[in-house]
């Protein structure tokens, strides 16, 4: 169920610094951190073609 | 000098902790200039061959493996180095496995985690962001997007999906917000209250708020945009949403609006959705006409003034009028003037946050007239932020020329420390003026770091028989973690003048240097 942005408790998810994260946590919000890394090797070419296939499919 | 290339194979690290990493291997090796641990991406390569820190193994690895380039005397030093680079990146990891239930592998795990409503911040590298951010989007989440290196047209994309779902796309380039109470990169600890702010400008939001929050006002929403959404070219449609939420947001019933001048075009429908709110509005437009008529709107031309116009609205009333119309402020500066000689006539400026040295140089522009900048508005007052400094000069540190491949001065504000020294050796320096900031994300004792370059920059001085005035603000609130009593005490230990605000110190060294 989609609740407004504001007044209601919010969650966050962290895609990145770590350090962020950790500031969240300190705050005690409702957080996830997404330990990401680049897919393809990190290759944006293969990257891109990778999400023209998705879209496509 | 020997240099080593160790190559490990198919290690992401963000390029923030690798930066930060290099930073302190470098310090211990004593040159920070020796050290670079990066990922193999081609940029990241060129940077190395530029600084001559790159090697045969180094030239051969690919984006996702981690190199790590060291230049020393000895090969005994590189091998410290190397444990110490490595120790640092395990224990990391160790923490991380440890949070493991709050760590997940992708964003769709992350969103299925949380409940609505939820908001992401996105700090990847610019070119990896977008896809990520798309994909949040989908997932019905609002997005903060700190990242940088994002094209306009990806810009207008990502806003226009954001808007399409009513959600908030805030950047790219976004350093801050602070929503429902929760502070977002590089936010500060504030009281809640009836203020809702909105601003294309980090540092500049963060001032506004801290100083609110300081001053006994409180904030119910801090929102950003990301500083090209007034411009031609994205229309200003995040600052619209932005401005629509707050004005139906029943916690909300001052609004402060925050900006370098808008497009002319921006800037009109801007005012014009303002002016329909029933609600009183402060609008900063930082260097924007002075005389500029907007009917019912408040405009103000400094930060500091936006709070306290802010404050007066809410029935807070204005922190200036406990002064009771006293400025002590040019009797600091006689005093301060007493200790200068002849030829000390300069103000120099060193920055870590760009919307206060904007502030400075906007400021010292009107009283002074020429301030030569690395973010000058006037291209004959351009200065490469390598060159030396001349006349009255204000640096922003942490634009580009100062950050490749290095972090943030917010984050590791030791960068300074060159500069300061040598602005202090400037027979013509009069005053260092400079900007503390603490809060979320940043460095955990930027005034220890300052005040020990204060010491190191007066002792030389000290031989030569000179003095320099060292002025600084701290952009934070009295709640911060880093504690605003512990900062301004190391800062006033070496003889600092701390003011309340940027505005107030760029106008006490101001009245310093004038006749």
């Amino acid at each position: 169920m989609e609740q407004k942005l504001f007044g209601n408790s919010l969650s966050v998810i962290n895609l990145g610094l770590p350090s962020f994260f950790d500031d969240l946590k300190r705050q005690g919000a409702s957080c996830v951190h997404v330990d990401w890394t680049p897919p393809a090797g990190g290759d944006v070419r293969l990257i891109e073609i990778l999400d023209r296939l998705e879209e496509l499919g | 000098m020997i240099l080593k290339n160790v190559v490990q194979k198919n290690s992401y690290y963000d390029s923030a902790t690798l930066m930060l990493l290099s930073s302190k291997v470098g310090q211990h090796i004593g040159s920070t200039k020796q050290v670079a641990v990066m990922m193999g991406s081609d940029m990241n390569k060129d940077i190395m061959r530029a600084s001559g820190l790159l090697a045969a193994e180094g030239e051969a690895a690919n984006p996702n493996d981690l190199i790590f380039a060291i230049q020393a005397e000895t090969e005994a030093i590189i091998e410290e180095a190397l444990a110490m680079a490595q120790e640092i990146l395990n224990s990391r990891s160790a923490k991380m496995e440890q949070q493991d239930t709050q760590v997940v592998k992708t964003v769709a795990d992350a969103a299925a985690r949380l409940s609505d409503p939820k908001l992401a911040v996105v700090s990847l590298p610019g070119k990896y962001a977008v896809r990520e951010v798309k994909k949040l989007l989908r997932e019905n989440c609002h997005v903060l997007l700190f990242s940088d290196n994002i094209s306009c047209e990806d810009e207008n994309t990502l806003k226009d999906m954001a808007l399409e779902r009513d959600l908030l796309m805030m950047g790219p380039d976004c350093g801050t917000a602070v929503i429902n109470g929760v502070g977002l990169g590089f936010a500060n600890k504030l009281r809640r209250g009836n203020i809702g702010l909105a601003a294309a400008s980090g540092t500049g939001l963060q001032e506004v708020m801290t100083l609110i929050s300081n001053f006994g006002g409180g904030i119910s929403q801090a929102l950003g945009t990301g500083g090209r959404d007034l411009k031609e070219v994205i229309g200003g449609k995040m600052m619209g949403h932005c401005i629509k939420l707050l004005q139906d947001d029943p916690e909300t019933d001052v609004m402060v609006v925050i900006s370098k001048p808008p497009a002319p075009s921006v800037m009109e429908r801007m005012l014009h959705q303002l002016q329909q709110s029933q609600k009183p509005t402060v609008v900063c437009f930082l260097g924007g006409d002075e005389n500029m008529d907007a009917n019912g709107l408040y405009m103000v031309h400094t930060l500091e003034e936006a709070a306290c116009k802010a404050l007066e609205l809410a029935k807070v009333g204005r922190p200036d009028d406990l002064r009771q119309g006293h400025d002590p402020l040019p009797a600091m500066a006689q005093t301060l003037r007493e200790k200068l000689d002849a030829q000390q006539t300069n103000i120099r400026g060193l920055y870590c946050g760009g919307t206060l040295a904007y502030e400075s140089m906007l400021l010292m522009k009107q009283a002074l007239g020429d301030v030569y900048s690395n973010i000058a508005l006037d291209a004959r007052l351009a200065l490469d932020g390598t060159a030396p400094s001349q006349g009255h000069t204000v640096l922003d540190l942490g634009d580009d020329a100062f950050t490749v491949g290095k972090p943030h001065p917010m984050i590791e504000p030791s960068l300074r420390g060159e500069r300061l020294l040598q602005e202090a050796l400037d027979p013509s320096t009069a005053v260092i003026l400079f900007d503390v900031e603490i809060g979320y994300g940043s460095h955990e004792n930027p005034a220890h770091v300052a005040a020990e370059e204060v010491a190191q920059a007066k002792a030389i001085l000290a031989e030569q028989g000179r003095q320099v005035i060292f002025i600084a603000s701290i952009c934070g609130t009295y709640e911060d973690m880093q504690d605003y009593a512990t900062q301004k005490g190391l800062l006033e230990e070496q003889g600092v003048v701390v003011l309340e605000s940027n505005a107030q110190a760029a106008q006490l060294a101001i009245l310093t240097v004038s006749k």
